[in-house]
């Protein structure tokens, strides 16, 4: 992380004079590690809190416990080897192979203990092994289920997100620009319909363009069978991608543009741009220079959030779409009450949250000169 | 009380506040009307009772007010019972312990469609000699046709259209219903309008004995809102989803939006580690996955809803907007008649809970009255994973049973659109009034 610091602040202190260079190095380097704890501190908590959720106090443990005993029975009594076996023998027999695979699932262990092997692993990243759940290449490796469902997440909220984002600020610089037309009135009339989540809007979608027209799939990500040339293979997927990302888009597209729209439109009625338009500037350059630049922060906010949340998916959209991303897979690993894997993608959705809260404190300070990492303006 | 009448003048102005406010009213309207129609016990009955609460229902059933769009018009399900008196009785004794029971039922037929069944349910109370019954059938063209004779058990169902010895009569084998409401000897069914009567004609053996029937026809249509695939009336879990709605919506807005503030309040005023403590738990909360949570508690410990709301506010509290409270709260803290208070030796609860707080209400209100659709839906999201209250009716559990049954790929969307549209009344009658209590109590909002 240090080697990020660097170039933030001799930026910072380009026009600085030297002497004040050490202090200002030791303040940010400070303020860099306590900040680094913080979030480390933070992130461990939540990791553990969530352990500790998934295991349910220790119901879960009772759960598997008794699905072990059943399996061993069952595959002991259906073996034909063990048929002639005094029923003595055939206990011991079921008795181990219950030691042995609640050995395999670390169920021999307390949870207390167990719960701090989960939080170790968790944070190095060695994500583990599912105990239920595979990949579709048949691996139980977390990594690779969560790999596996990566792109097809990645898909949807990456399509569907930056469209409703670049798209909302940009018909919202426009609305504001026009306050008060009919658009703008449009547009304040329809934002209460973003009360209502993606999931809503897709029953919709599937009903008009899936069941009654036909011209869209219900659901899923390709064809089946998938086709073999890669151009039909990703024209496929587009269609497959119109319904789920266009019921994303429109559930939140209004009351996004209605939010920028009001934000833009508090910032032009400033005093400095009622003076740069009596300056006669060209309103592409008022916009550019004095609207979008102090809502830069704001904007940039609202995107490293926003970029986060492309990882989580859709739980719901994904589910009602069949879409086989990480949402849905999240939904089936708490189904199948598969540990590994709900701390996997709880724990990379908690580490991308802090890196990104860490660097939106430099790169405010990057943006915004008002900022000073290390806060106030003592030390100066 | 002048103040509120300020509000309400001013509500008035705003097309979108009177729609959403008669929007708000009419669901609370239909939330009292149900709890007091039909209570809680009863609700339950109807909607978990089993196949004989609702064996009368047709499967899959749209509602029968889409007769008005059909040009065609489809038979609309209905059951009369001579226990109920909704059928014609006479009971005509015989001699001392023969006597003959009668029982009519005319109804009018004037569908463009044929109905899926015709059924009848006995119910009979006798010792040791069943009655003997035998139907007749008589349409609009003055043709008697007999259906069946036979002896009736303590209870029996018959079925017209399954009945071997009635299809070969009509000489035909899956055609039966069409066959008794079409005109005499026809290659082609076409539906005969007009008036159809059922004719019963029991001998009972006995002096006590008795016996009732319950005549039903199973349209294509049927009541207010349809039918699901267990034949159970949807109006029910429609009715009883409103107030399901309203409560948790506001329950859990009420809850966290009050909570969220004290909790502001508190970390401001005495700032330090409880401060710092709050602030922690805060961006705790933010790592914690929302939905994965509650999903966990859904799967692992309990589906009621109760719980779920709890569980919802508890993890709503130390949200994002604990910061924007806590920024408000900063400012107004150096507010000179906060000093006064001070000064003149107010408690710590008293600065806390009768000048912080207060001042907040106009932020407060428009906040929770939006936030009541997040609530509603979350429920209904809930309830579409499969996770809904496994014994309240709600909108959310119809839409997962229309879903887990397939209803758009059958093309049954009424099932699908009626809670589906009470979700979206809901989320926009509370969206748009939250809108427009926004600009009332934020005038800053007011020009833009």
């Amino acid at each position: 992380m240090s080697t990020e610091t660097l170039p933030v602040s001799s930026s910072v202190d380009e026009r600085r004079a030297k002497a004040f260079a050490d202090s200002t190095f030791a303040r940010v380097a400070k303020y860099t590690a306590l900040r680094l704890v913080t979030l480390f501190v933070t992130v461990v908590i939540g990791i553990y809190l969530t352990i500790l959720i998934a295991n349910m106090g220790g119901y879960v443990d009772t759960i598997m416990r008794n699905e072990i005993k059943y399996n061993a029975a069952q595959a002991v009594i259906a073996n034909p080897a063990s048929r002639n076996l005094a029923p003595e023998v055939r206990e011991r027999l079921i008795q181990e192979r219950i030691a042995l695979e609640e050995k395999r699932l670390g169920l021999d262990q307390p949870f207390a203990i167990r719960s701090f092997r989960y939080l170790r692993n968790a944070l190095t990243l060695n994500l583990g092994y599912a105990i239920f759940m595979n990949s579709d290449s048949g691996s139980r490796q977390v990594r690779l289920i969560l790999l596996e469902r990566l792109p097809a997440t990645l898909l949807l909220t990456g399509t569907s997100e930056l469209i409703l984002f670049f798209g909302s600020v940009f018909i919202a610089l426009s609305l504001s620009r026009k306050y008060g037309s009919f658009w703008d009135k449009l547009t304040i009339a329809l934002s209460p319909t973003s009360s209502a989540p993606p999931w809503f809007y897709g029953i919709f979608f599937i009903l008009i363009f899936a069941a009654i027209l036909k011209i869209l799939p219900f659901g899923g990500l390709v064809d089946v069978p998938p086709p073999r040339n890669p151009i039909d293979y990703g024209l496929s997927v587009l269609k497959h991608l119109i319904l789920p990302a266009s019921s994303v888009i429109v559930s939140s597209l209004f009351l996004s543009i209605y939010n920028w729209r009001t934000y833009f439109l508090i910032y032009s009625s400033e005093d400095y741009v009622d003076m740069a338009r009596a300056k006669g500037l060209s309103s592409r350059d008022i916009e550019r220079r004095y609207i979008l630049r102090p809502t830069l922060p704001t904007i940039v906010t609202n995107f490293a959030l926003l970029v986060i949340s492309l990882w989580t998916g859709f739980t719901i959209t994904e589910t009602v779409f069949l879409w086989p991303g990480l949402g849905r897979t999240l939904y089936q690993a708490i189904g199948l009450y598969d540990t590994p894997v709900i701390v996997g993608s709880t724990i990379i959705y908690a580490y991308l949250l802090a890196i990104t809260v860490f660097l939106l404190d430099f790169v405010y300070a990057i943006i915004d000169p008002r900022v000073k990492i290390g806060g106030g303006g003592a030390s100066q | 009380m002048m103040r509120f009448r300020n509000i309400l003048s001013e509500l008035l102005r705003y097309p979108s506040a009177v729609i959403g406010s008669l929007v708000v009213l009419l669901l609370i309207g239909v939330a009292i009307y149900t709890l007091v129609k039909i209570p809680y016990r009863e609700a339950i009955r109807l909607w978990r009772g089993g196949e004989e609460v609702w064996y009368q229902n047709p499967k899959y059933a749209p509602p029968a007010w889409l007769n008005l769009f059909y040009s065609k018009k489809q038979p609309i399900s209905f059951a009369a019972s001579s226990a109920k008196g909704e059928m014609e009785k006479v009971v005509t004794p015989v001699d001392q312990t023969i006597s003959t029971i009668e029982l009519r039922y005319t109804f009018d037929f004037q569908y463009d469609e044929f109905p899926q069944d015709l059924i009848l349910y006995f119910k009979s109370s006798f010792s040791e000699k069943s009655p003997f019954v035998s139907i007749s059938w008589v349409t609009p063209d003055e043709r008697t046709i007999r259906i069946a004779d036979f002896g009736v058990s303590r209870s029996q169902t018959f079925r017209f259209s399954q009945d071997k010895k009635l299809q070969k009569r009509l000489k035909t084998e899956d055609q039966v219903i069409p066959a008794l409401f079409s005109v005499a000897n026809t290659d082609e069914y076409q539906p005969l309008k007009g008036s159809y009567q059922l004719i019963i004609t029991a001998t009972t053996f006995e002096p006590n004995t008795n016996l009732d029937a319950e005549f039903v026809l199973h349209g294509k249509l049927y009541g207010f809102a349809g039918t699901d695939q267990y034949r159970r009336d949807l109006t029910l879990a429609l009715l009883w989803g409103t107030p399901i709605a309203l409560a948790f919506g506001l329950l859990a807005s009420l809850g966290t939006s009050l909570l969220t503030m004290i909790i502001a309040a508190v970390g401001t005023w005495y700032g330090g580690w409880v401060d710092e403590l709050i602030q922690r738990i805060t961006e705790i909360n933010l790592v914690l996955p929302f939905l994965a949570i509650l999903i966990m508690v859904g799967t692992f410990y309990s589906r009621s809803i109760w719980v779920i709301l709890g569980v919802t506010i508890l993890l709503s509290i130390f949200s994002g907007s604990i910061k924007t409270y806590r920024a408000i709260f900063l400012q107004s803290k150096e507010s000179p008649y906060i000093e006064a208070a001070r000064s003149y030796g107010a408690s710590n609860t008293r600065i806390i809970f009768a000048y912080l707080i207060p001042r907040m209400i106009p932020l407060l209100i428009p906040a929770l009255v939006s936030s009541v659709p997040s609530y509603v839906f979350l429920e209904a999201s809930l309830a579409v994973l499969g996770l809904g209250d496994p014994v309240l009716p709600t909108w959310g559990k119809v839409i997962e049973n229309a879903f887990t049954d397939g209803a758009l790929y059958r093309g049954l969307y009424y099932w699908v659109l009626e809670p589906a549209v009470l979700l979206m009344l809901t989320g926009l009658g509370f969206a748009m009034l939250g809108f427009a209590l926004d600009r009332i109590f934020n005038p800053r909002l007011r020009d833009i």
